[in-house]
């Protein structure tokens, strides 16, 4: 029952701040702040416990399940399920929802409540889609995500948010429309080869169809999910939803709204279709590169500081998607691990954006610079952060990185040397970036004030945790292990890219593909 | 006693966090914390080595697991420090050119800086110790990139400057270009061998693969790239001389005594690979011969006294890479030792230089100030004597003369290897030299305003001793260093059939070159300038004096071959081409809209035409 608890106190939250809103501006902010700490704390407990029994590590279980009837007609039940990698993803979005609010807790100057009536209503949309193992509810859940986030973006936004809004809605709607295409495909092709119609995710699992079949659906799940991961070249909504977005919403969006696109390959996409997927794995690989250099070549150009973040938000999914379609436990890991350490790193980088807009009222890097030597703080933050963008060891977006990057080149020597370049472009970025924005001279003689007392704090929590994930990333790698396995089980069928070496040798050559390989 | 090893990177660690988060309270004891830290450790290197020395631990290493960093199957590298013969000498310089560099800086940087310089150098010595301590490549990356990341943030440490932003940013990017090659090196030994542990990893790398297999050339050419960005080496050396940016003390610190020798302690590190890849291993050597050569030809035209270091350090850098590449292991770490002392106090004698007149750079600027500051100027030459390897009494004549001896009479060495490090020998003392005269000698062009105080004073004549007399640590007979060495790296193979006596045919041959290139830029910079200038000035002579100075033109090429292409790639597709699609489709949904909306014009009779067209045209197609 506490699965349903978990998506409930958001829901409820929401509702109440903005019943509560006509009492004051103030009542949303802390009816949403205590709701999530409320949640925090409930994941936090139900983490330790987990850790202290065991049952991270078996695998092949779920750590925690709710099944009940629904709409018995379709055969679609209201079924919920706990993982590693969901309840690491749960954490992810709890954590960076506290982020959202405490970021926005001036910013915000009207319809405050309707404004964090959204906010926790994503979260707890987003929450849904890591629980749910039956696929009617996790559309359900999936479309319920768009809305609130529609909202945000629109009334809330930037200048050019009507544009943003517009065309991040048909994107992803029009990309979902396929995925429910997809999900009815999958329902009759095992209802009539069974004759039980059912939604249920693992009575789904190892359907039997022929290869045509099994392409045709794969590609509908990939395209609902690349839209949202983004994968190139179905990316170009992303950098004008985020640019438009207030800062809660571009941190939810990069944080959280493309994790569900890499959550998904992982959960339904590989593990239904283990086929279909190992025959597209060399073409999603390529993709995952081409977005990883792609995203940082054109992060690199932009003027507008929103803009150029969202671009490297491309280039760090392509490290998931490589990893996702790699298929091995080194990669699989790592994968978790980049999804978890963009979320933070990106996430404070648009936090950072959005306290220099409300400084400056502008976006355009030409229009600042030197701006160290007032704000050290908020200076410091955000090196800290561009060096995790590039990829600095220590730091948490190094330690999924360079684990992508070890499985992938099990699987394809070429796509890993490619996307090493990954370190160089980003560099090249990450630099510009911090010398536009801090370094040089203050041309226009801007007189700033440095971080406050809560600005400050929400930078600190977002250090130690990317600190923390890239010195000892172990306790989130032990999380997810018991998941990738299971997930790993499923998806036998996936026979992920060999390629035989010629001068390959005996000995520890095999005890390596024995551990890399996942299984 | 052993187990305190991980004192040494912790105690500029917690400087550095100190530093980061103590904020302006600090104020003036900004330095006192800077330097007290890099002084706590290097006082705990000094215990260890002796605990090290008094009772060597089994197999003369030590290791400590701190913890572990990541555990992904068999993929486990921990935060792990390795202490064996090499790792301690590295550390026992590192820290030690450390204290004394921050000594000199708590006075050298003014008082409103400090918070901040200390903060990045103690974070560099961090990183560094750690570098050479670490016990698996994973580790050793860490502190491998973190070095870099503190030589960014401190060449471009005065930032209101865009140049000095440049200098750093190019620095950052080119060593990033070796650090990628080194990250696929480590794909590639993992896959291969299912670890990275550096001992582990030598051992199944010498028990698995052939030597000149596939596998050992390809690997062994990924690490030396990685060893070529940070070491400033051909063709990645571009980097080093527009480091000099950075403040004085960083370029002692950083761009000449340690990170820039990372590379050479990386492959010394590796060295099992490299000896598996025989003609990698070549090439180390003629990489090394080239660079000394190269960058001794650009050192001598320099006007600016820290580029000319900045080209001295490639160049002496390269005599390491040639010592590597013929498997003189010893020899290398032995040259890295004296370098780290004579090229610091060089730097730090130049600071002071550059202080007393102002910030000012160019030598042609200077002169006479061997008056005016006395100290300055004995302690430079004592500096200058040993690099350019002053026979007998300093300690760069024991270190680069054995690095000659052994390019000729390894095994795998060649006369001409020989010649291009005796030839580089030569130029060396030739720019040491001019730089000697133009400064110090001649008419006084200038003033000199501050004098050092006896905090700048001190360093500098710990680092002076340790320049003339460092190297009776390996006098010939008495080989204590590299005795020490063996029990870290494999000994020397020397050809047969050398006899002992040619030895000390070749140490005259190399006094003399030396002593030739210290009389002959007597005679060109300080009896007879004009005649230096007229060969300038000399058509012929004017184009090389170019070239030369701008480093080969390398620059040009890089800018040309890839930042000009990479900019322009990256603002020519800055529209985002793949978005043009979808807003084509959007533009041409909407023209499709209002092309149909054309036809609703509310009048009877078209729609009547209309609807009559799409009557008969439906009666068409059901007839046939």
């Amino acid at each position: 029952m506490i699965l349903a608890w978990l998506i409930l106190l958001p829901f409820a939250g929401g509702l109440l701040a903005w019943l509560a809103a006509s009492r004051g501006d103030a009542w949303p902010r802390w009816i949403s702040l205590i709701a999530l700490l409320a949640e925090l704390a409930a994941l936090a407990v139900l983490w330790a416990g987990f850790a202290r029994g065991g049952s991270l590590a078996a695998p092949g279980r779920w750590l925690s399940e709710l099944d009940l009837s629904w709409i018995p007609a379709l055969g679609a039940r209201f079924h919920l399920a706990l993982d590693g990698v969901g309840l690491l993803m749960l954490l992810l979005t709890t954590f960076l929802g506290i982020i959202a609010v405490v970021a926005s807790w001036e910013g915000i100057g009207y319809r405050t409540g309707f404004f964090h009536f959204n906010l926790l209503w994503i979260l707890a949309a987003i929450s849904g889609v890591f629980l749910a193992v039956d696929l009617f509810l996790f559309y359900f859940f999936w479309e319920l995500m768009l809305m609130p986030l529609y909202f945000i973006i629109g009334i809330w936004g930037h200048e050019n948010r009507v544009y943003a809004t517009l065309k991040f809605f048909i994107f992803t709607q029009a990309s979902s429309l396929v995925m429910l295409v997809a999900i009815l495909g999958l329902y009759f092709v095992h209802g009539r080869a069974s004759g039980n119609y059912t939604f249920d995710y693992l009575k789904l699992l190892g359907t039997p169809m022929s290869s045509f079949t099994e392409m045709a659906l794969m590609l509908g799940f990939f395209i609902a999910f690349a839209v949202k991961l983004p994968v190139l070249p179905l990316h170009s909504w992303l950098p004008d939803a985020h640019t438009e977005a207030p800062t809660a919403g571009s941190v939810h969006l990069a944080g959280l709204v493309l994790k569900v696109g890499a959550f998904g390959m992982l959960r339904f996409l590989i593990p239904l279709f283990p086929h279909a997927a190992s025959d597209f794995s060399p073409l999603a690989m390529t993709l995952a590169v081409a977005g990883i250099l792609y995203g940082a070549l054109l992060a690199f150009t932009q003027t507008d500081l929103k803009r150029m973040v969202a671009y490297t938000s491309i280039s760090h999914m392509g490290f998931v998607l490589l990893g996702v379609f790699a298929w091995n436990q080194l990669a699989l890991e790592g994968a978790v691990i980049v999804m978890i350490a963009h979320g933070v790193s990106t996430g404070a980088l648009f936090v950072i954006a959005g306290d220099l807009q409300d400084r400056i009222h502008s976006r355009d890097i030409d229009r600042m610079g030197g701006l160290w030597s007032m704000m050290p703080r908020m200076g410091g933050a955000a090196l800290l952060f561009a060096l995790a963008s590039l990829g600095l060891p220590g730091l948490g977006n190094f330690v999924g990185e360079f684990l992508v990057l070890l499985g992938a080149y099990q699987a394809s020597i070429p796509l890993a040397v490619l996307a090493s370049l990954g370190f160089i472009v980003s560099t090249v970025y990450a630099l510009w970036l911090v010398q536009g924005v801090f370094l040089g001279v203050n041309r226009r003689k801007l007189r700033l004030p440095d971080y406050n007392l809560r600005e400050s704090a929400v930078m600190a929590a977002l250090i130690v945790v990317i600190t923390a994930l890239g010195l000892y990333p172990q306790p989130v790698l032990n999380t997810a292990r018991g998941a990738i396995k299971k997930l790993s089980g499923y998806a036998a069928g996936y026979h992920r890219p060999h390629k035989a070496d010629p001068g390959a040798q005996p000995g520890p050559v095999a005890g390596v593909r024995r551990q890399g390989g996942g299984s | 006693m052993l187990r305190l090893l991980f004192l040494i990177p912790f105690f500029p660690f917690a400087g550095f966090a100190a530093l980061a988060l103590g904020g302006r309270r600090l104020g003036r004891r900004a330095a006192v914390v800077g330097a007290g830290s890099v002084g706590l450790s290097a006082l705990a290197t000094l215990v260890l080595s002796a605990a090290f020395l008094i009772s060597p631990p089994r197999g003369y290493a030590y290791t400590q697991t701190l913890w572990t960093w990541m555990k992904v199957g068999g993929f486990a590298p921990g935060i792990s420090l390795y202490l064996d013969a090499l790792s301690l000498v590295m550390v026992l310089v590192i820290s030690i050119v450390s204290f004394l560099i921050h000594v000199y800086s708590g006075s050298f940087m003014s008082a409103g800086e400090g918070r901040r310089f200390f903060a990045y150098m103690n974070l560099f010595v961090g990183f560094m110790l750690t570098l050479v301590l670490a016990d698996n490549l994973v580790l050793l990356y860490l502190g491998w990139e973190g070095v870099g990341l503190c030589s960014y943030l401190l060449i471009g440490f005065w930032y209101k400057d865009a140049a000095n932003g440049r200098a750093a940013r190019k620095a950052f990017i080119v060593t990033r270009v070796g650090d990628t090659s080194m990250a696929i090196g480590l794909f590639l030994l993992f896959a291969r061998l299912g670890t990275l542990d550096i001992q582990e990893l030598l051992r199944l790398a010498s028990a698995h693969w052939q030597a000149g297999s596939g596998l050992a050339v390809a690997a062994a050419l990924l690490l030396l790239g990685g060893a070529l960005g940070k070491s400033a080496q051909l063709p990645l050396q571009t980097w080093l001389p527009d480091a000099m940016a950075g403040p004085t003390p960083v370029s002692a610190l950083i761009h000449a005594a340690t990170m820039v020798t990372a590379g050479v302690y990386l492959i010394a590190r590796t060295n099992v690979l490299f000896s598996l890849a025989p003609h990698v291993r070549l090439l180390v050597a003629v990489i090394g011969a080239v660079t000394l050569l190269l960058a001794g030809f650009s050192a001598l035209v320099q006007r600016d006294i820290k580029r000319v270091l900045a080209y001295s350090t490639i160049s002496q850098v390269g005599y390491m890479f040639l010592a590597l590449g013929v498997g003189a292991w010893s020899a290398a770490i032995f040259h890295f030792m004296t370098h780290a002392f004579f090229k610091a106090l060089l730097f730090l004698a130049a600071g002071v230089v550059i202080k007393s007149l102002a910030d000012e750079h160019d030598m042609f600027r200077m002169g006479g100030l061997r008056k005016q500051l006395p100290l300055a100027f004995w302690t430079f030459l004592a500096g200058a004597a040993s690099l350019s390897a002053l026979p007998l009494i300093t300690a760069g004549f024991y270190s680069k003369d054995l690095i000659l001896w052994d390019a000729w009479s390894s095994a795998s060495g060649s006369g001409w290897l020989w010649a291009a490090g005796l030839a580089g020998a030569f130029l060396t003392s030739i720019y040491t030299f001019r730089m000697v005269f133009l400064t110090f000698f001649g008419r006084a062009r200038a003033r000199a305003g501050s004098l050092p105080g006896f905090s700048i004073k001190a360093p500098l004549v710990a680092l002076a001793a340790l320049s003339l007399a460092g190297g009776f640590v390996e006098a010939p007979g008495v080989p204590l260093l590299s005795r020490f060495l063996h029990h870290a790296l494999p000994p020397f193979k020397q050809a047969a059939g050398i006899g002992a006596g040619a030895q000390l045919v070749f140490e005259v041959i190399a006094a003399a070159a030396s002593l030739a290139g210290i009389y002959l830029a007597y005679q060109l910079f300080l009896r007879r300038p004009a005649g230096a200038g007229a060969l300038a000035a000399s058509s012929a002579g004017g184009l090389l004096h170019r070239w030369w100075f701008s480093g080969w033109g390398f620059d040009w090429f890089y800018d040309h071959g890839f930042v000009l292409p990479y900019s322009w790639l990256a603002r020519a597709g800055r529209s985002d081409l793949p978005d043009l699609a979808f807003t084509g489709a959007a533009r041409l949904a909407a023209a499709a809209g209002r092309l149909l909306g054309r036809t609703q014009t509310g009048r009877t009779r078209w729609y009547a035409a209309g609807i009559a067209a799409g009557a008969i045209i439906i009666l068409l197609l059901t007839v046939n």
